[in-house]
């Protein structure tokens, strides 16, 4: 038998045949929602008079435009509002769970999917969100779709998707001190370009990898599509099911039993080849923090700003040049003198309890530094309520940060929490493009212990010269 | 869908890589519950400074430019979220078609679905094209889907486009119906499923 890929089995298995020229219909295990890109597909099915195929795998949450203070209170702004009741009466209407504000499993849509045990390895996942590949921490197959597409699926439970090429990410060796798995991602994605996964499925190995968290594993996923990458999936192993034991909807006696044999099949078999391959030696890697608009401009923290003149390509010197124009910085600056007026540690990248933990081993008997503002914003009530039983809310209230309810928060600005114009902030999060954060604010990406570290020292700081607890922060 | 076969047209020039969804529609316009409206919002930063008054320096703010409908720009178009608002801002403004050298591929999905024509060309060809467009303000392009070809000017190039992507833009299809016309096979695909697979109906919480 032909030695196949991680991405091969999964594709393969989810083949529905069909007897047409086009693309192939791939069966969806599980479609998540949420309310920013799914009324006009729900109104589009009103309209045709169509039913969801499958609601029971189908599930909704409220994360882009949920306030994270006072989110039981009636949001502000109405146009808002109306997208959130819009989800709640689509959700009522063709009977889907949706876990809202108020509901003890609401948070970020890639956070829950993980934690509710709604995320199985061997699976495919979509979601009208582009950090879908997030999912593919655990040998799924999850991609991002748009709103035409999230009907699709509501009503067929299938997609038709050209099959992607295969790509291999293998990372080794041991990581660095202060160096951590959003590293690596921001290590990848400034290595291969914005685009340089583009029309691929992309597997993550190596011995790095395999040494890396369940929570680590999500983050380097969820940065795949600043690659450019359709998906990003790792192989699952014993973290993977040790993670998942025990999670509300995971299978139970006998059905786990078969899931466990299952997954353990997934993995690539040796000799099977992939389309492209790219290595990356882990001991070469450094906290980096982008300088520009694109996750691709990044330099290690010990860097300067580059010159664009230093680009050889055409389109990337004008981006460089445009990109450090908007963002208000000069070539040659030390990245370290760079001061933050804001730092937000969250987001569907970093904002699990691991991330928070790590955020906090810099953070705690330290003070923020004075004319910063500190977000920190648990991805899920879930991850809030651990991190308060672990007393992870003192620490950074203490110090002078915000602690707030779950949601996107400001990784994308679409609630209240917004930079203005000029604000610059260093954040977990994934996206620096011009605006993201608010109209006209500047974004430096970064790991939760670097964003820590910026957040007391009132700029942009190497996080291994913070005296303390830096190992465990970046374990 | 909206059919697409052939759009003469203003070629306008946006001279830029990885132009990101953020930059064709900014997150604030994303709150709308419906598909139409988002015309005025399409390029919002660039087009607009904080007084909401137009930049003149932006190109879709200067005549001739300003009712173009081919739009021509550099690589990676579409780049970032998947929020097909951004097809729906270009479309509601007048783009039918825009001409990239390589765009994100979920960008290129929601045109496809959405009936806006992303035309792939090579990058000497885009360049070609983004200077014209520059050099011969209110120059017209026509943009022929069923032979395939780009035109403006003394410029003529071919593009290629999936056989089924193309006959689904020139007949508007909704691919949802072309879909149910397979339920037989996903029912059988269904039933095949493994037990262990994603199923809310494991937990007991109410809906």
């Amino acid at each position: 038998m032909t030695a196949r890929t991680l991405f091969e089995k999964v594709w393969e298995a989810h083949s529905v045949p069909v007897d047409d020229d086009g693309p192939a219909m791939l069966y969806i295990d599980m479609h998540l929602v949420h309310e920013v890109t799914s009324p006009q597909a729900f109104e589009a099915l009103r309209i045709a008079g169509r039913t969801v195929r499958r609601p029971l795998l189908t599930v909704a949450t409220m994360d882009h435009n949920v306030p994270t203070i006072d989110q039981l209170a009636p949001i502000e702004d109405p146009v808002s509002a109306a997208q959130v009741e819009a989800l709640r009466k689509n959700c009522a209407d063709f009977g889907i769970a949706c876990y809202g504000v108020g509901h003890r499993w609401q948070g970020i849509v890639h956070v829950i999917g993980p934690e509710l045990g709604l995320t199985l390895p061997g699976t495919t996942i979509v979601c009208g969100d582009s950090h879908t590949a997030t999912h593919g921490a655990f040998g799924a197959l999850a991609f991002g779709i748009g709103t035409t597409d999230v009907e699709h699926v509501l009503a067929t439970q299938t997609l038709r998707v050209a099959r992607p090429a295969t790509m291999e990410v293998r990372i080794d060796g041991e990581l660095p001190v202060g160096v951590t798995a959003k590293d690596v991602a921001l290590g990848v994605v400034r290595t291969i370009g914005t685009a340089g996964a583009a029309g691929h499925a992309v597997e993550y190995t190596g011995s790095t990898v395999a040494a890396m968290s369940m929570e680590q594993r999500m983050t380097l996923c969820n940065l795949t599509i600043e690659a450019g990458g359709r998906a990003g999936m790792i192989a699952s192993d014993d973290s993977t099911i040790a993670y998942l034991q025990g999670r509300p909807f995971t299978p139970r006696g006998a059905a786990w039993d078969a899931a466990v044999a299952a997954w353990k099949q997934l993995a690539t078999d040796p000799g099977a080849t992939y389309d492209r391959s790219v290595h990356i030696d882990a001991a070469e890697l450094a906290p980096y923090v982008t300088w520009g608009t694109t996750p691709a401009q990044s330099v290690a923290v010990t860097e300067s700003i580059p010159d664009p003149q230093s680009f050889g390509d055409p389109s990337l010197r004008e981006s460089a040049a445009r990109a450090l124009e908007y963002m208000g910085l000069t070539a040659g600056t030390p990245m370290q003198d760079v001061a933050i007026d804001t730092v937000f540690i969250g987001s569907c990248t970093n904002s699990r309890i691991e991330d928070l933990r790590g955020a906090a081993a810099v953070m705690e008997g330290r003070q923020v530094a004075a004319g910063v503002r500190v977000l920190v914003v648990p991805g899920s009530q879930q991850v809030k309520l651990a991190a308060e039983r672990e007393g992870l809310d003192r620490i950074f209230m203490d110090a002078g940060a915000e602690w707030r309810d779950a949601g996107c928060s400001m990784c994308l600005g679409m609630n209240p929490d917004i930079l203005q114009p000029g604000d610059r902030c260093a954040s977990t999060s994934n996206r620096n493009f011009e605006g993201r954060q608010g109209r006209g604010g500047r974004t430096h990406l970064v790991s939760p212990p670097m964003a820590a570290a910026a957040a007391v020292e009132g700029r942009i700081t190497d996080v291994r010269r913070l005296p303390a607890r830096v190992a465990q922060a970046v374990s | 869908m909206r059919p697409f076969r052939c759009e003469h047209g203003t070629l306008v020039p946006l001279d830029r890589s990885d132009v990101d969804t953020d930059q064709i529609i900014p997150k604030q316009f994303l709150k709308r519950i419906e598909r139409s409206g988002f015309g005025p919002f399409l390029f919002h930063a660039w087009r607009y400074d904080d007084t909401g008054a137009e930049r003149p320096d932006f190109v879709l703010n200067q005549d001739p430019y300003r009712n173009g409908t081919v739009l021509v720009a550099g690589n990676n178009f579409g780049c970032g979220s998947s929020r097909e608002h951004a097809v729906w801002a270009l479309e509601d403004h007048g783009i039918r078609a825009v001409i990239s050298s390589s765009f994100a591929d979920i960008f290129r999905g929601n045109a496809l679905s959405c009936g806006l024509l992303p035309v792939i060309l090579p990058e000497h060809d885009v360049r070609a094209l983004l200077d014209l467009a520059a050099e011969d303000p209110g120059v017209e392009c026509i943009v022929d889907l069923e032979d395939g070809t780009v035109t403006a000017g003394d410029l003529h190039f071919e593009f290629e486009i999936e056989p089924r992507e193309r006959r689904k833009l020139l007949e508007g299809l909704d691919e949802v119906t072309v879909t149910l016309h397979n339920q037989d096979a996903i029912s059988t695909y269904e039933a095949a499923r493994p037990a262990w697979m994603p199923d809310l109906s494991r937990v007991e919480e109410p809906v």
